[in-house]
């Protein structure tokens, strides 16, 4: 896509890309567009959305792909102006499979028959909990350094947990940890905040173990984390021999309130 | 061998070793060549940018260039081969036993070579496994689950078809199960990297050492839970260890949970040459400790004597290797070599 084509349709697609940044990678928790894998987002005078994607080797996990492309596609077709929304993954020994079922709008079962035994509910399920094991050790660390001690963290409630911290860095790890909080369980003002994956309150005298055994799912998340993002660069960072904008330089330059809204 | 400042000689066993041809002519097809891609995205992202190698050289550098980059330029006393058929991606297969073994006999001293099976085979792999074991003495296999064969997108070491080659290896004295967990293990809507599977054959084969390379990364947690139910699982360091040099906090964070769960006789160090070499990856551990706060939480620490453990001395153990016997063989070789 040329820079001039960009910028005719730049507020349907900066619409396209804030929506498309409330989409996560299952396993890494963080959002596509951060993570630099939309490659391409057209609109056309229809409404008619087309988005390409990528991913940071031909060999990533189907179902990752599958559950990408999918939430992909669910986010930007709730855009009111939205008609048809079509979703391209590139360079993947799935890729022709993924896409058709897409194109289709197939389940995950259907889309690879006998390669499957199943759709994809209980792996969403299980890297959500992770997902929110790791908020959750992030901000128990963020808060810990700052000051507070195990004993008030394992009984602050949700209500009370905003105002734990007033640093910007502290309220983002809340508001992300709080997205992820129903994932586990009921999760009214008066629930605790900090619980395991069944929902159960952390004693205190526990507490700092809880959080060293979250720690692990943490390091397991940022090996993928690290490796992916080399493995992109990698793959697609060569040099280019023109310095005419592409569109990843337009992402970044979408405002980071925007591009994490959800 | 690896001299410390006080003097103090390390005997260093690289635990992970390839010899491999990934040229185009020798790839069967686009997994072959995206193979190779992947590899070498591992080898840039995770290097010094002084030890980056070409793409040319890296699709194939060939017996002397790895001699040369092991035994001297890098610290390495001895290594393992560890084959990699993947014949369905390269003609002649990517790093075989065979490719190994032709550098791996020249020079007896220095390398273990091992073999590898697929109970997808069937009689004809046992027959094959046992030709191996006659002509090359294998005391160790590498296995990789997540190999395609035809249709099969890979397999599960509590397949019984896995249990009788294992049953079968161990009778042959095999005493070393080296489990590359990759991804790609069918269904492809479970997680992929489902390292359950060892839990199940280390306690059907007790008398088997299962040594999991990358240490279950990235399914750390999981890998941990099981290697302290099973006395006879081992982590191996390769991939895991580059990490020291681009990020060596999180490196610490997972050295020192494998220190705490599994702790220092559990440990191998692997350089998965020719993705990375051995030198820096030495250097850099002998230099790395742990950060105050990590040994704090953990109450594990990266001492000396735990470095010597995991870059010889564990592997030398299961292996049974006299190293001052080899010390002995070693210098005995070079001074003649210098006349």
């Amino acid at each position: 896509m040329s820079a001039t084509t960009i910028a005719a349709s730049a507020d349907r697609v900066s619409e396209v890309l804030a929506r498309l940044a409330t989409v996560n990678d299952p396993e890494l928790d963080e959002s596509v567009v951060e993570l630099d894998f939309i490659t391409d987002v057209t609109v056309d005078g229809d409404g008619a959305v087309s988005l390409s994607f990528r991913l940071p080797t031909y060999w990533c996990a189907a179902n990752f792909a599958f559950i990408m492309a999918e939430d992909m596609r669910n986010a930007v077709a709730a855009l009111p102006w939205v008609t048809r929304v079509s979703v391209t993954l590139g360079e993947h020994m799935y890729a022709e499979t993924i896409n058709r079922g897409m194109a289709e709008t197939q389940s995950f079962q259907t889309a690879f028959g006998t390669e499957a035994d199943g759709n994809l509910a209980q792996v969403r399920r299980t890297f959500l909990v992770k997902a929110f094991q790791r908020r959750q050790v992030a901000l128990g660390d963020h808060l810990l350094a700052a000051g507070h001690t195990p004993e008030g963290l394992a009984t602050v409630t949700i209500g009370a947990l905003r105002s734990c911290t007033n640093t910007a860095e502290g309220q983002i790890l809340v508001q992300r940890y709080l997205d992820r909080r129903c994932v586990v369980g009921e999760a009214g003002d008066e629930a605790p905040a900090f619980v395991d994956e069944h929902g159960a309150g952390v004693s205190p005298e526990a507490f700092r173990a809880h959080l060293r055994a979250l720690r692990r799912v943490a390091v397991n998340v940022e090996f993928n984390g690290a490796l992916c993002r080399g493995l992109l660069a990698a793959r697609f960072n060569e040099p280019r021999d023109d310095d005419e904008p592409t569109l990843l330089d337009f992402i970044r330059a979408v405002p980071a309130e925007k591009r994490a809204a959800c | 061998m690896y001299k410390t400042k006080d003097g103090e000689e390390i005997f260093i066993i690289d635990g992970h070793v390839h010899l491999w041809d990934a040229t185009p002519a020798n790839q069967r097809n686009k997994h072959g060549e995206e193979f190779i891609n992947c590899f070498y995205g591992y080898h840039t992202a995770l290097s010094p940018k002084e030890e980056l190698w070409t793409r040319a050289k890296f699709e194939k550098y060939g017996a002397e260039t790895m001699y040369e980059d092991l035994f001297v330029k890098g610290y390495d006393d001895m290594a393992i081969f560890q084959p990699t058929y993947l014949k369905d991606f390269y003609k002649n297969g990517f790093n075989t036993l065979e490719q190994n073994a032709s550098l791996g006999v020249r020079y007896p001293d220095r390398f273990i070579i091992n073999g590898a099976f697929d109970p997808r085979d069937g009689e004809a792999g046992i027959a094959q496994l046992e030709e191996d074991v006659e002509k090359y003495k294998l005391k160790g296999v590498k296995l990789y689950t997540a190999e395609w064969k035809g249709d099969s997108k890979g397999y599960k070491l509590s397949d019984d078809h896995a249990k009788r080659f294992l049953e079968h290896a161990e009778k042959l004295g095999i005493k070393n199960i080296h489990v590359h967990k990759g991804p790609t293990i069918l269904p492809l809507n479970r997680d992929a990297f489902d390292v359950a599977d060892i839990d199940d054959a280390a306690t059907s084969f007790p008398n088997l050492n299962f040594i999991v390379e990358h240490c279950g990364l990235p399914r750390l947690d999981d890998f941990c839970w099981i290697a302290v139910q099973e006395p006879n699982v081992y982590g191996g360091l390769a991939v895991a260890l580059p990490f020291i040099h681009s990020r060596p906090g999180y490196f610490a964070h997972i050295i020192s949970e494998l220190l705490f769960w599994l702790g220092e006789d559990r440990l191998l160090f692997g350089s998965d040459y020719g993705i990375w070499t051995p030198k820096w990856l030495v250097d850099q551990f002998m230099a790395f400790e742990l950060p105050e706060d990590v040994r704090k939480e953990t109450g594990v620490n990266l001492t000396l004597q735990a470095k010597k453990k995991i870059l010889g001395l564990n592997a030398a153990k299961l292996y049974n290797i006299d190293i001052e016997a080899m010390k002995a063989r070693h210098s005995a070789k070079q001074s003649v070599a210098a006349e």
